[in-house]
Protein backbone atom coordinates (compact mmCIF):
# COMPACT_ATOMS: atom_id res chain seq x y z
CA UNK A 1 0.00 0.00 0.00
CA UNK A 2 1.61 3.50 -1.37
CA UNK A 3 2.01 6.51 1.36
CA UNK A 4 -1.05 7.97 2.18
CA UNK A 5 0.35 11.59 1.35
CA UNK A 6 -0.60 14.79 3.15
CA UNK A 7 -3.24 15.68 5.44
CA UNK A 8 -6.24 17.35 3.16
CA UNK A 9 -9.41 17.20 5.54
CA UNK A 10 -9.05 17.10 9.77
CA UNK A 11 -11.82 17.50 11.73
CA UNK A 12 -11.29 17.99 15.35
CA UNK A 13 -14.06 17.48 18.18
CA UNK A 14 -16.74 18.37 16.46
CA UNK A 15 -20.01 18.05 17.73
CA UNK A 16 -23.91 19.00 16.60
CA UNK A 17 -27.00 19.34 18.43
CA UNK A 18 -30.12 19.40 17.20
CA UNK A 19 -32.61 20.47 20.09
CA UNK A 20 -32.14 17.24 22.21
CA UNK A 21 -30.56 15.14 20.52
CA UNK A 22 -26.40 15.34 20.39
CA UNK A 23 -25.93 14.19 16.84
CA UNK A 24 -22.18 14.53 17.02
CA UNK A 25 -20.52 14.21 20.60
CA UNK A 26 -16.82 15.12 19.61
CA UNK A 27 -15.75 13.56 16.73
CA UNK A 28 -12.27 13.21 15.22
CA UNK A 29 -10.74 12.42 11.79
CA UNK A 30 -8.40 13.04 9.53
CA UNK A 31 -8.39 12.23 5.98
CA UNK A 32 -5.00 11.79 3.89
CA UNK A 33 -4.70 12.89 0.03
CA UNK A 34 -4.08 9.19 -1.36
CA UNK A 35 -6.56 7.43 0.81
CA UNK A 36 -10.28 6.14 0.69
CA UNK A 37 -11.86 5.88 4.06
CA UNK A 38 -14.88 4.31 4.75
CA UNK A 39 -16.85 5.48 7.36
CA UNK A 40 -19.57 3.08 8.67
CA UNK A 41 -22.10 2.61 11.65
CA UNK A 42 -25.75 1.65 12.36
CA UNK A 43 -28.61 3.83 11.38
CA UNK A 44 -29.06 7.50 13.56
CA UNK A 45 -24.84 7.24 14.30
CA UNK A 46 -24.30 10.84 12.58
CA UNK A 47 -22.63 10.45 9.64
CA UNK A 48 -24.86 12.06 7.26
CA UNK A 49 -24.56 14.79 9.96
CA UNK A 50 -21.08 14.36 9.63
CA UNK A 51 -21.22 15.06 6.08
CA UNK A 52 -23.46 18.13 6.25
CA UNK A 53 -21.04 19.53 8.87
CA UNK A 54 -18.06 18.80 6.94
CA UNK A 55 -19.62 20.08 3.69
CA UNK A 56 -20.75 23.50 4.85
CA UNK A 57 -24.49 22.57 4.64
CA UNK A 58 -24.46 22.78 8.61
CA UNK A 59 -22.55 24.83 11.00
CA UNK A 60 -20.79 22.54 14.41
CA UNK A 61 -21.73 23.55 17.90
CA UNK A 62 -17.94 23.09 18.73
CA UNK A 63 -14.84 21.63 16.93
CA UNK A 64 -13.12 22.72 14.12
CA UNK A 65 -13.12 21.30 10.17
CA UNK A 66 -9.58 21.99 8.32
CA UNK A 67 -9.46 21.49 4.70
CA UNK A 68 -6.00 21.66 2.79
CA UNK A 69 -4.94 23.35 6.80
CA UNK A 70 -7.28 26.01 6.09
CA UNK A 71 -10.32 26.11 8.76
CA UNK A 72 -13.81 26.25 6.80
CA UNK A 73 -15.89 25.60 9.75
CA UNK A 74 -19.12 28.07 9.03
CA UNK A 75 -18.13 28.63 5.58
CA UNK A 76 -21.36 28.39 2.83
CA UNK A 77 -21.58 25.00 1.02
CA UNK A 78 -20.51 26.88 -2.20
CA UNK A 79 -17.26 27.77 -0.73
CA UNK A 80 -16.11 24.74 0.17
CA UNK A 81 -16.76 22.94 -3.23
CA UNK A 82 -14.51 26.00 -4.58
CA UNK A 83 -11.98 24.76 -2.03
CA UNK A 84 -11.82 21.30 -3.15
CA UNK A 85 -14.24 19.40 -1.75
CA UNK A 86 -17.63 17.45 -3.53
CA UNK A 87 -20.48 15.83 -1.82
CA UNK A 88 -22.77 13.61 -3.43
CA UNK A 89 -26.46 13.60 -1.45
CA UNK A 90 -27.90 10.02 -0.03
CA UNK A 91 -30.77 10.59 -1.68
CA UNK A 92 -29.67 11.99 -5.26
CA UNK A 93 -30.75 14.74 -5.92
CA UNK A 94 -30.64 15.35 -9.89
CA UNK A 95 -31.57 18.42 -11.93
CA UNK A 96 -34.41 16.76 -12.89
CA UNK A 97 -35.36 18.99 -15.59
CA UNK A 98 -32.19 19.23 -16.88
CA UNK A 99 -30.18 16.99 -19.41
CA UNK A 100 -27.61 14.50 -18.03
CA UNK A 101 -25.14 16.97 -19.91
CA UNK A 102 -26.82 19.88 -18.45
CA UNK A 103 -26.66 18.63 -15.07
CA UNK A 104 -23.27 18.29 -15.49
CA UNK A 105 -22.48 21.62 -17.12
CA UNK A 106 -23.55 22.91 -13.98
CA UNK A 107 -21.14 21.76 -11.83
CA UNK A 108 -18.33 22.34 -14.57
CA UNK A 109 -18.99 25.65 -14.38
CA UNK A 110 -17.50 25.91 -10.64
CA UNK A 111 -14.28 25.92 -12.69
CA UNK A 112 -14.52 27.34 -16.25
CA UNK A 113 -16.52 30.55 -17.09
CA UNK A 114 -17.54 29.78 -20.15
CA UNK A 115 -20.23 27.80 -21.44
CA UNK A 116 -18.80 25.95 -24.50
CA UNK A 117 -15.68 24.86 -22.26
CA UNK A 118 -17.75 23.91 -19.21
CA UNK A 119 -19.59 21.69 -22.03
CA UNK A 120 -16.77 19.91 -22.95
CA UNK A 121 -15.43 19.45 -19.77
CA UNK A 122 -18.90 17.70 -19.17
CA UNK A 123 -18.94 15.65 -21.94
CA UNK A 124 -15.56 14.23 -20.77
CA UNK A 125 -16.21 13.63 -17.01
CA UNK A 126 -19.84 11.59 -18.58
CA UNK A 127 -17.58 9.27 -20.75
CA UNK A 128 -15.10 8.68 -17.51
CA UNK A 129 -18.28 7.13 -15.75
CA UNK A 130 -19.46 5.62 -18.61
CA UNK A 131 -23.08 7.56 -19.20
CA UNK A 132 -21.68 9.16 -22.49
CA UNK A 133 -24.73 7.22 -24.16
CA UNK A 134 -27.29 9.39 -22.10
CA UNK A 135 -26.23 12.97 -22.28
CA UNK A 136 -28.75 14.09 -23.87
CA UNK A 137 -31.75 12.52 -22.05
CA UNK A 138 -33.58 14.17 -19.20
CA UNK A 139 -32.10 13.50 -15.61
CA UNK A 140 -35.48 12.32 -15.11
CA UNK A 141 -35.63 9.21 -17.22
CA UNK A 142 -32.46 7.40 -15.35
CA UNK A 143 -32.57 4.39 -13.65
CA UNK A 144 -31.15 4.74 -10.26
CA UNK A 145 -28.01 3.22 -10.74
CA UNK A 146 -27.62 5.97 -13.84
CA UNK A 147 -28.80 8.48 -11.28
CA UNK A 148 -25.85 7.62 -8.82
CA UNK A 149 -23.48 7.73 -11.67
CA UNK A 150 -24.85 11.23 -12.82
CA UNK A 151 -24.52 12.25 -8.99
CA UNK A 152 -21.19 11.22 -8.69
CA UNK A 153 -19.99 12.95 -12.18
CA UNK A 154 -21.87 15.79 -11.37
CA UNK A 155 -19.18 16.04 -7.92
CA UNK A 156 -16.81 15.21 -10.43
CA UNK A 157 -16.81 17.92 -12.52
CA UNK A 158 -15.95 20.40 -9.57
CA UNK A 159 -12.84 18.74 -10.01
CA UNK A 160 -12.06 17.58 -6.23
CA UNK A 161 -9.45 17.07 -4.32
CA UNK A 162 -11.84 15.29 -1.70
CA UNK A 163 -14.84 13.49 -2.58
CA UNK A 164 -17.62 12.52 0.03
CA UNK A 165 -19.61 9.65 -1.09
CA UNK A 166 -22.79 9.44 1.00
CA UNK A 167 -24.26 5.96 0.45
CA UNK A 168 -23.81 5.79 -3.21
CA UNK A 169 -23.88 1.85 -3.59
CA UNK A 170 -27.59 1.81 -2.14
CA UNK A 171 -30.04 0.60 -4.00
CA UNK A 172 -27.90 -1.33 -6.17
CA UNK A 173 -27.78 -4.52 -7.89
CA UNK A 174 -24.79 -6.56 -6.74
CA UNK A 175 -23.27 -6.28 -10.65
CA UNK A 176 -24.10 -2.25 -10.33
CA UNK A 177 -22.28 -2.03 -6.78
CA UNK A 178 -19.06 -4.19 -8.83
CA UNK A 179 -19.16 -1.39 -11.55
CA UNK A 180 -19.70 1.49 -9.11
CA UNK A 181 -16.47 0.15 -6.88
CA UNK A 182 -14.47 -0.02 -10.12
CA UNK A 183 -15.40 3.76 -11.15
CA UNK A 184 -14.50 4.66 -7.26
CA UNK A 185 -11.15 2.92 -7.67
CA UNK A 186 -10.81 4.65 -10.70
CA UNK A 187 -12.01 7.97 -9.33
CA UNK A 188 -9.54 7.59 -6.95
CA UNK A 189 -6.29 6.79 -9.21
CA UNK A 190 -6.97 9.79 -11.00
CA UNK A 191 -6.08 11.45 -7.46
CA UNK A 192 -9.01 12.28 -5.80
CA UNK A 193 -8.94 11.50 -1.88
CA UNK A 194 -12.54 9.61 -0.69
CA UNK A 195 -13.75 9.09 2.19
CA UNK A 196 -17.26 7.28 1.76
CA UNK A 197 -20.36 6.37 3.93
CA UNK A 198 -21.53 2.82 3.46
CA UNK A 199 -23.19 0.46 4.55
CA UNK A 200 -22.78 -2.11 1.79
CA UNK A 201 -19.64 -4.09 3.64
CA UNK A 202 -18.59 -5.67 0.55
CA UNK A 203 -17.72 -2.39 -0.91
CA UNK A 204 -16.46 -0.55 1.85
CA UNK A 205 -14.22 -3.70 2.70
CA UNK A 206 -13.26 -3.75 -0.84
CA UNK A 207 -12.49 -0.43 -1.76
CA UNK A 208 -11.28 1.25 2.05
CA UNK A 209 -7.54 1.76 2.82
CA UNK A 210 -9.37 2.80 6.39
CA UNK A 211 -12.32 2.28 8.34
CA UNK A 212 -13.94 4.89 11.01
CA UNK A 213 -16.76 3.08 12.74
CA UNK A 214 -19.51 6.19 14.19
CA UNK A 215 -21.99 5.29 16.80
CA UNK A 216 -23.85 7.61 18.95
CA UNK A 217 -21.67 10.37 17.47
CA UNK A 218 -18.59 9.25 18.09
CA UNK A 219 -15.77 7.08 16.62
CA UNK A 220 -15.55 3.84 18.45
CA UNK A 221 -13.14 2.15 16.37
CA UNK A 222 -10.53 2.78 13.45
CA UNK A 223 -8.31 0.42 11.04
CA UNK A 224 -8.00 -1.44 8.65
CA UNK A 225 -10.99 -3.45 7.33
CA UNK A 226 -10.13 -6.37 8.35
CA UNK A 227 -9.17 -5.53 12.17
CA UNK A 228 -12.73 -3.72 12.23
CA UNK A 229 -14.68 -6.51 10.57
CA UNK A 230 -13.55 -8.15 13.93
CA UNK A 231 -13.53 -5.85 16.79
CA UNK A 232 -16.55 -6.22 19.10
CA UNK A 233 -17.32 -2.97 19.72
CA UNK A 234 -18.22 -2.54 16.45
CA UNK A 235 -20.42 -5.80 16.35
CA UNK A 236 -21.73 -4.75 19.30
CA UNK A 237 -22.59 -1.69 18.04
CA UNK A 238 -24.68 -2.99 14.56
CA UNK A 239 -25.66 -6.20 16.04
CA UNK A 240 -25.81 -5.74 19.79
CA UNK A 241 -23.88 -7.10 22.90
CA UNK A 242 -25.20 -10.43 22.30
CA UNK A 243 -23.47 -11.15 18.88
CA UNK A 244 -20.11 -10.39 19.79
CA UNK A 245 -17.74 -14.01 19.83
CA UNK A 246 -17.20 -15.75 23.25
CA UNK A 247 -13.57 -15.45 22.27
CA UNK A 248 -11.91 -12.66 20.29
CA UNK A 249 -10.75 -14.27 16.99
CA UNK A 250 -6.87 -14.01 16.44
CA UNK A 251 -6.86 -11.02 14.27
CA UNK A 252 -4.57 -10.24 11.02
CA UNK A 253 -2.72 -7.60 13.19
CA UNK B 1 -22.61 1.82 -26.04
CA UNK B 2 -20.16 4.65 -25.65
CA UNK B 3 -19.57 4.40 -29.52
CA UNK B 4 -23.40 4.56 -30.46
CA UNK B 5 -23.69 7.85 -28.68
CA UNK B 6 -20.48 9.40 -29.54
CA UNK B 7 -21.54 8.63 -33.25
CA UNK B 8 -24.82 10.45 -32.56
CA UNK B 9 -23.47 12.91 -31.02
CA UNK B 10 -21.05 13.88 -34.26
CA UNK B 11 -23.95 14.03 -36.47
CA UNK B 12 -25.79 15.79 -34.57
CA UNK B 13 -23.10 18.42 -34.36
CA UNK B 14 -22.61 18.31 -37.91
CA UNK B 15 -26.34 19.38 -38.42
CA UNK B 16 -25.84 22.31 -35.70
CA UNK B 17 -23.77 24.69 -38.04
CA UNK B 18 -26.03 24.49 -40.91
CA UNK B 19 -29.42 24.78 -38.46
CA UNK B 20 -27.69 27.53 -36.76
CA UNK B 21 -26.61 29.58 -39.87
CA UNK B 22 -30.63 28.72 -40.94
CA UNK B 23 -31.85 30.53 -37.52
CA UNK B 24 -29.82 33.70 -37.46
CA UNK B 25 -31.07 34.13 -41.18
CA UNK B 26 -34.41 33.45 -39.87
CA UNK B 27 -33.36 35.94 -37.05
CA UNK B 28 -32.85 38.43 -39.30
CA UNK B 29 -35.52 37.95 -41.90
CA UNK B 30 -38.26 38.50 -38.96
CA UNK B 31 -36.43 41.65 -37.66
CA UNK B 32 -36.47 42.80 -40.83
CA UNK B 33 -40.07 42.25 -41.75
CA UNK B 34 -41.13 43.59 -38.29
CA UNK B 35 -39.12 46.86 -39.32
CA UNK B 36 -41.19 47.22 -42.60
CA UNK B 37 -44.34 46.08 -41.61
CA UNK B 38 -45.76 50.08 -40.10
CA UNK B 39 -45.91 50.88 -43.72
CA UNK B 40 -48.43 48.35 -44.02
CA UNK B 41 -49.88 48.56 -41.40
CA UNK B 42 -53.09 51.16 -40.09
CA UNK B 43 -52.84 53.06 -37.54
CA UNK B 44 -54.45 51.27 -34.89
CA UNK B 45 -52.55 47.68 -35.83
CA UNK B 46 -49.24 49.83 -35.07
CA UNK B 47 -50.61 50.84 -31.39
CA UNK B 48 -51.48 46.74 -31.20
CA UNK B 49 -48.25 46.24 -32.42
CA UNK B 50 -46.30 48.58 -29.67
CA UNK B 51 -48.04 47.23 -26.95
CA UNK B 52 -46.98 43.66 -28.03
CA UNK B 53 -43.70 44.69 -28.42
CA UNK B 54 -44.21 46.52 -24.40
CA UNK B 55 -45.66 43.49 -22.68
CA UNK B 56 -42.97 41.09 -25.00
CA UNK B 57 -40.50 43.17 -23.45
CA UNK B 58 -41.44 42.96 -19.39
CA UNK B 59 -42.65 39.76 -19.79
CA UNK B 60 -38.80 39.13 -21.14
CA UNK B 61 -37.21 41.16 -18.26
CA UNK B 62 -39.54 38.98 -15.66
CA UNK B 63 -38.54 36.13 -17.36
CA UNK B 64 -35.18 36.15 -16.21
CA UNK B 65 -35.91 36.07 -12.67
CA UNK B 66 -39.16 34.36 -12.81
CA UNK B 67 -39.03 31.81 -15.43
CA UNK B 68 -35.35 30.97 -15.14
CA UNK B 69 -35.02 31.58 -11.94
CA UNK B 70 -38.32 30.43 -10.92
CA UNK B 71 -38.25 33.03 -8.21
CA UNK B 72 -42.11 34.35 -9.09
CA UNK B 73 -42.23 37.92 -8.35
CA UNK B 74 -45.76 39.26 -8.58
CA UNK B 75 -44.68 43.03 -7.65
CA UNK B 76 -42.88 44.07 -11.10
CA UNK B 77 -44.73 46.47 -11.15
CA UNK B 78 -42.97 48.56 -8.34
CA UNK B 79 -40.11 48.35 -11.01
CA UNK B 80 -42.29 49.67 -14.10
CA UNK B 81 -43.06 52.59 -11.55
CA UNK B 82 -39.98 53.72 -10.19
CA UNK B 83 -38.34 53.64 -13.68
CA UNK B 84 -41.10 55.74 -15.19
CA UNK B 85 -41.87 58.09 -12.26
CA UNK B 86 -37.94 58.50 -11.75
CA UNK B 87 -37.89 59.41 -15.59
CA UNK B 88 -40.55 61.58 -15.74
CA UNK B 89 -39.36 63.69 -12.60
CA UNK B 90 -36.23 63.89 -14.16
CA UNK B 91 -37.46 65.28 -17.46
CA UNK B 92 -40.30 67.48 -15.79
CA UNK B 93 -38.04 69.05 -12.88
CA UNK B 94 -34.53 68.85 -14.40
CA UNK B 95 -35.17 68.87 -18.09
CA UNK B 96 -33.27 65.19 -18.84
CA UNK B 97 -34.16 63.13 -21.38
CA UNK B 98 -36.00 60.13 -20.79
CA UNK B 99 -33.17 59.07 -23.33
CA UNK B 100 -30.59 59.33 -20.29
CA UNK B 101 -33.26 59.31 -17.43
CA UNK B 102 -34.38 55.82 -18.19
CA UNK B 103 -30.97 54.29 -17.65
CA UNK B 104 -31.19 56.53 -14.43
CA UNK B 105 -34.95 54.90 -13.62
CA UNK B 106 -33.40 51.45 -14.50
CA UNK B 107 -31.05 52.08 -11.75
CA UNK B 108 -33.10 52.93 -9.11
CA UNK B 109 -35.60 49.77 -9.97
CA UNK B 110 -32.54 47.91 -9.64
CA UNK B 111 -31.61 49.27 -6.15
CA UNK B 112 -35.05 48.52 -5.34
CA UNK B 113 -34.79 44.98 -6.77
CA UNK B 114 -31.29 44.53 -4.74
CA UNK B 115 -33.14 45.33 -1.74
CA UNK B 116 -35.62 43.14 -2.48
CA UNK B 117 -33.63 40.30 -3.06
CA UNK B 118 -30.63 40.76 -0.31
CA UNK B 119 -34.48 40.60 2.06
CA UNK B 120 -35.38 37.81 0.39
CA UNK B 121 -32.59 36.01 0.03
CA UNK B 122 -30.81 36.88 2.68
CA UNK B 123 -33.42 35.00 4.61
CA UNK B 124 -34.28 32.17 2.67
CA UNK B 125 -37.81 33.84 1.19
CA UNK B 126 -38.71 31.21 -1.56
CA UNK B 127 -41.80 30.24 -3.57
CA UNK B 128 -45.17 31.81 -2.07
CA UNK B 129 -43.32 34.14 0.51
CA UNK B 130 -41.43 35.57 -2.16
CA UNK B 131 -44.76 36.09 -4.24
CA UNK B 132 -46.08 37.80 -0.52
CA UNK B 133 -42.85 40.03 -0.48
CA UNK B 134 -42.84 41.33 -3.69
CA UNK B 135 -46.24 42.21 -4.00
CA UNK B 136 -45.94 44.04 -0.41
CA UNK B 137 -43.41 45.98 -1.63
CA UNK B 138 -45.40 47.37 -4.80
CA UNK B 139 -48.09 48.08 -2.35
CA UNK B 140 -45.57 50.03 -0.03
CA UNK B 141 -44.50 51.91 -3.52
CA UNK B 142 -48.18 52.50 -4.66
CA UNK B 143 -49.27 53.49 -1.27
CA UNK B 144 -46.16 56.09 -0.67
CA UNK B 145 -46.54 57.47 -3.89
CA UNK B 146 -50.75 58.06 -3.96
CA UNK B 147 -49.91 60.06 -0.34
CA UNK B 148 -47.03 61.83 -1.75
CA UNK B 149 -48.26 65.59 -3.22
CA UNK B 150 -44.18 65.82 -4.53
CA UNK B 151 -44.83 63.39 -6.41
CA UNK B 152 -47.72 64.14 -7.78
CA UNK B 153 -50.11 62.01 -5.11
CA UNK B 154 -53.36 60.55 -6.78
CA UNK B 155 -53.57 62.60 -9.37
CA UNK B 156 -50.46 61.14 -10.97
CA UNK B 157 -47.90 63.17 -13.06
CA UNK B 158 -48.97 64.52 -16.34
CA UNK B 159 -46.68 64.82 -19.41
CA UNK B 160 -47.08 67.52 -21.50
CA UNK B 161 -46.76 67.06 -25.37
CA UNK B 162 -44.12 68.08 -27.43
CA UNK B 163 -43.86 65.00 -29.67
CA UNK B 164 -40.30 65.30 -29.50
CA UNK B 165 -38.07 62.62 -30.08
CA UNK B 166 -35.23 63.73 -27.74
CA UNK B 167 -38.46 63.81 -24.64
CA UNK B 168 -39.04 59.88 -26.30
CA UNK B 169 -42.41 61.58 -27.48
CA UNK B 170 -43.31 61.12 -31.24
CA UNK B 171 -46.24 62.52 -33.03
CA UNK B 172 -46.83 59.34 -35.55
CA UNK B 173 -47.04 56.35 -33.16
CA UNK B 174 -44.34 54.64 -35.75
CA UNK B 175 -41.30 56.31 -33.81
CA UNK B 176 -43.01 54.29 -30.41
CA UNK B 177 -43.26 51.01 -32.76
CA UNK B 178 -39.41 51.83 -33.47
CA UNK B 179 -38.51 51.92 -29.87
CA UNK B 180 -40.71 49.29 -28.43
CA UNK B 181 -39.17 46.84 -31.26
CA UNK B 182 -35.56 47.74 -30.19
CA UNK B 183 -36.51 47.03 -26.53
CA UNK B 184 -37.86 43.75 -27.06
CA UNK B 185 -35.56 42.70 -29.26
CA UNK B 186 -32.97 44.13 -27.25
CA UNK B 187 -34.61 41.69 -24.17
CA UNK B 188 -34.59 38.89 -26.06
CA UNK B 189 -31.27 38.80 -26.76
CA UNK B 190 -30.41 39.50 -23.24
CA UNK B 191 -32.74 36.73 -21.83
CA UNK B 192 -30.48 34.54 -24.96
CA UNK B 193 -27.23 35.70 -23.69
CA UNK B 194 -28.35 35.27 -19.87
CA UNK B 195 -29.89 31.38 -21.01
CA UNK B 196 -27.08 30.02 -23.17
CA UNK B 197 -24.00 31.59 -20.39
CA UNK B 198 -23.17 30.33 -17.14
CA UNK B 199 -25.94 32.79 -15.63
CA UNK B 200 -28.56 30.74 -17.22
CA UNK B 201 -26.89 27.46 -16.16
CA UNK B 202 -26.58 28.70 -12.54
CA UNK B 203 -30.47 30.09 -12.28
CA UNK B 204 -31.90 27.26 -13.47
CA UNK B 205 -29.90 24.81 -11.02
CA UNK B 206 -31.21 27.26 -8.47
CA UNK B 207 -34.81 26.66 -9.59
CA UNK B 208 -34.37 22.95 -9.48
CA UNK B 209 -32.42 22.34 -6.58
CA UNK B 210 -30.79 25.24 -4.70
CA UNK B 211 -29.47 22.62 -2.12
CA UNK B 212 -27.56 20.23 -4.77
CA UNK B 213 -26.92 23.48 -6.79
CA UNK B 214 -24.91 25.11 -3.70
CA UNK B 215 -23.24 21.90 -3.34
CA UNK B 216 -21.93 22.31 -6.68
CA UNK B 217 -20.13 25.37 -6.09
CA UNK B 218 -23.02 28.04 -6.87
CA UNK B 219 -23.15 30.73 -4.90
CA UNK B 220 -27.29 31.11 -4.61
CA UNK B 221 -27.63 34.25 -3.52
CA UNK B 222 -25.49 35.87 -5.22
CA UNK B 223 -26.89 34.21 -8.54
CA UNK B 224 -30.18 35.14 -7.27
CA UNK B 225 -29.89 38.72 -6.47
CA UNK B 226 -28.09 39.05 -9.72
CA UNK B 227 -31.43 37.76 -11.59
CA UNK B 228 -33.58 40.01 -9.35
CA UNK B 229 -30.86 43.22 -9.87
CA UNK B 230 -30.95 42.64 -13.71
CA UNK B 231 -34.72 42.04 -14.03
CA UNK B 232 -35.27 45.35 -12.14
CA UNK B 233 -33.11 47.48 -14.36
CA UNK B 234 -34.41 46.10 -17.38
CA UNK B 235 -38.19 46.67 -16.06
CA UNK B 236 -37.18 50.26 -15.19
CA UNK B 237 -36.11 50.86 -18.55
CA UNK B 238 -39.32 49.75 -19.54
CA UNK B 239 -40.91 51.86 -17.58
CA UNK B 240 -39.26 55.08 -18.74
CA UNK B 241 -41.06 53.92 -22.25
CA UNK B 242 -44.16 52.83 -20.35
CA UNK B 243 -44.66 56.60 -19.05
CA UNK B 244 -43.69 58.64 -22.53
CA UNK B 245 -45.96 56.18 -24.35
CA UNK B 246 -48.96 56.40 -21.65
CA UNK B 247 -47.96 59.78 -20.84
CA UNK B 248 -49.44 60.03 -17.68
CA UNK B 249 -48.57 58.31 -14.19
CA UNK B 250 -51.65 57.49 -11.67
CA UNK B 251 -49.76 55.25 -8.86
CA UNK B 252 -52.68 52.94 -8.88
CA UNK B 253 -51.92 52.00 -12.80
CA UNK B 254 -48.08 51.91 -12.65
CA UNK B 255 -47.43 50.06 -9.10
CA UNK B 256 -50.70 48.23 -9.14
CA UNK B 257 -51.36 44.32 -9.19
CA UNK B 258 -53.16 44.32 -12.40
CA UNK B 259 -49.74 45.86 -14.20
CA UNK B 260 -48.17 42.87 -12.01
CA UNK B 261 -50.34 40.43 -13.18
CA UNK B 262 -50.19 42.13 -17.11
CA UNK B 263 -46.53 41.20 -16.89
CA UNK B 264 -46.79 37.44 -15.31
CA UNK B 265 -49.35 36.34 -18.04
CA UNK B 266 -47.66 36.57 -20.99
CA UNK B 267 -44.22 34.87 -20.03
CA UNK B 268 -46.12 31.97 -18.12
CA UNK B 269 -48.62 31.71 -20.45
CA UNK B 270 -45.69 31.37 -23.51
CA UNK B 271 -43.85 29.43 -21.58
CA UNK B 272 -41.53 30.64 -18.75
CA UNK B 273 -37.99 30.11 -18.64
CA UNK B 274 -37.49 29.87 -22.51
CA UNK B 275 -36.44 33.08 -24.92
CA UNK B 276 -39.75 32.37 -26.90
CA UNK B 277 -41.93 32.24 -24.11
CA UNK B 278 -42.77 36.05 -23.37
CA UNK B 279 -42.68 36.55 -26.99
CA UNK B 280 -45.75 33.79 -27.64
CA UNK B 281 -47.00 34.91 -25.03
CA UNK B 282 -47.63 39.03 -26.07
CA UNK B 283 -48.61 37.51 -29.56
CA UNK B 284 -51.52 35.40 -27.67
CA UNK B 285 -52.65 37.63 -25.13
CA UNK B 286 -53.30 40.47 -27.85
CA UNK B 287 -56.12 40.26 -28.67
CA UNK B 288 -57.62 39.67 -24.87
CA UNK B 289 -55.67 42.83 -23.81
CA UNK B 290 -57.36 45.12 -26.95
CA UNK B 291 -60.62 43.64 -25.73
CA UNK B 292 -59.74 44.65 -22.32
CA UNK B 293 -58.54 47.93 -23.89
CA UNK B 294 -61.24 49.04 -26.00
CA UNK B 295 -64.63 46.77 -25.28
CA UNK B 296 -64.29 45.91 -21.52
CA UNK B 297 -63.11 49.08 -20.20
CA UNK B 298 -65.29 51.50 -21.91
CA UNK B 299 -68.64 49.45 -21.66
CA UNK B 300 -68.12 49.54 -17.28
CA UNK B 301 -66.60 45.99 -17.01
CA UNK B 302 -63.51 47.70 -16.62
CA UNK B 303 -60.95 44.70 -14.79
CA UNK B 304 -63.06 42.32 -16.46
CA UNK B 305 -60.12 40.84 -18.30
CA UNK B 306 -58.20 39.99 -15.24
CA UNK B 307 -61.07 37.80 -14.43
CA UNK B 308 -59.98 36.38 -17.78
CA UNK B 309 -56.37 35.93 -17.01
CA UNK B 310 -57.36 34.45 -13.77
CA UNK B 311 -58.89 31.69 -15.52
CA UNK B 312 -56.76 31.18 -18.41
CA UNK B 313 -54.02 31.10 -15.48
CA UNK B 314 -55.80 28.11 -14.41
CA UNK B 315 -56.29 26.18 -17.69
CA UNK B 316 -52.47 26.71 -18.09
CA UNK B 317 -51.22 24.86 -14.49
CA UNK B 318 -53.78 22.43 -15.60
CA UNK B 319 -53.14 21.64 -19.22
CA UNK B 320 -50.04 23.54 -20.50
CA UNK B 321 -47.87 23.70 -17.16
CA UNK B 322 -44.55 24.78 -18.61
CA UNK B 323 -46.59 27.08 -21.08
CA UNK B 324 -46.91 27.36 -24.78
CA UNK B 325 -43.87 27.22 -25.91
CA UNK B 326 -42.36 23.99 -25.00
CA UNK B 327 -45.35 22.20 -25.88
CA UNK B 328 -45.21 23.47 -29.11
CA UNK B 329 -41.98 22.58 -29.74
CA UNK B 330 -42.64 19.09 -28.29
CA UNK B 331 -45.53 18.32 -30.70
CA UNK B 332 -43.55 20.03 -33.31
CA UNK B 333 -40.52 17.80 -32.88
CA UNK B 334 -42.89 14.43 -32.26
CA UNK B 335 -44.52 15.14 -35.88
CA UNK B 336 -41.83 16.45 -37.85
CA UNK B 337 -39.12 14.46 -36.46
CA UNK B 338 -35.36 15.36 -35.42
Amino acid sequence: MSAAGAVLLEAVDVRKRFGGVQALAGVTLAVAAREIVGLIGPNGAGKTTLFHVLSGFAAPDGGEVRLEGRPTTGLPPHEICRRGLARTFQIVRPFRGLSVLENVRVAALVRVSRAAVATRRAREILARVELADRAEQPAAALTLGDRKRLELARALATEPRLLLLDEVMAGLTPVETDRMVALVRRIHADGVAILLIEHVMRAVMALSHRVLVLSQGQVIAEGPPAAIAGDPRVIAAYLGEAYVPEAPEPGPC
Amino acid sequence: MTGGGDGAAATAAARTPIRGAGRWLGLAAALAGLALLPAVLSSYAVTVCILIFLYAYLGQAWNILGGYGGQLSAGHAAFVGVGGYTTTLLAVHWGLSPWGGMFVGGALAAVLGAIIGGLAFRFGLRGFYFVLLTVAFAEVCRIVVLNTDALGGALGLYITFTGDPWQLQFRDNRGYYYVALGLAAGATGVAALVERGRLGAYLVAVREDEQAAEALGVDTFRVKLAAIVLSAFLTGLGGAFYASYLFSLQPNAIFGIPLSVDIIIRPVVGGAGTVMGPLLGAVLLAPLAEAARTYFAQGGRAGLHLVVYGLLLIAVVLFLPRGAYPHLRAWRRSRGGR
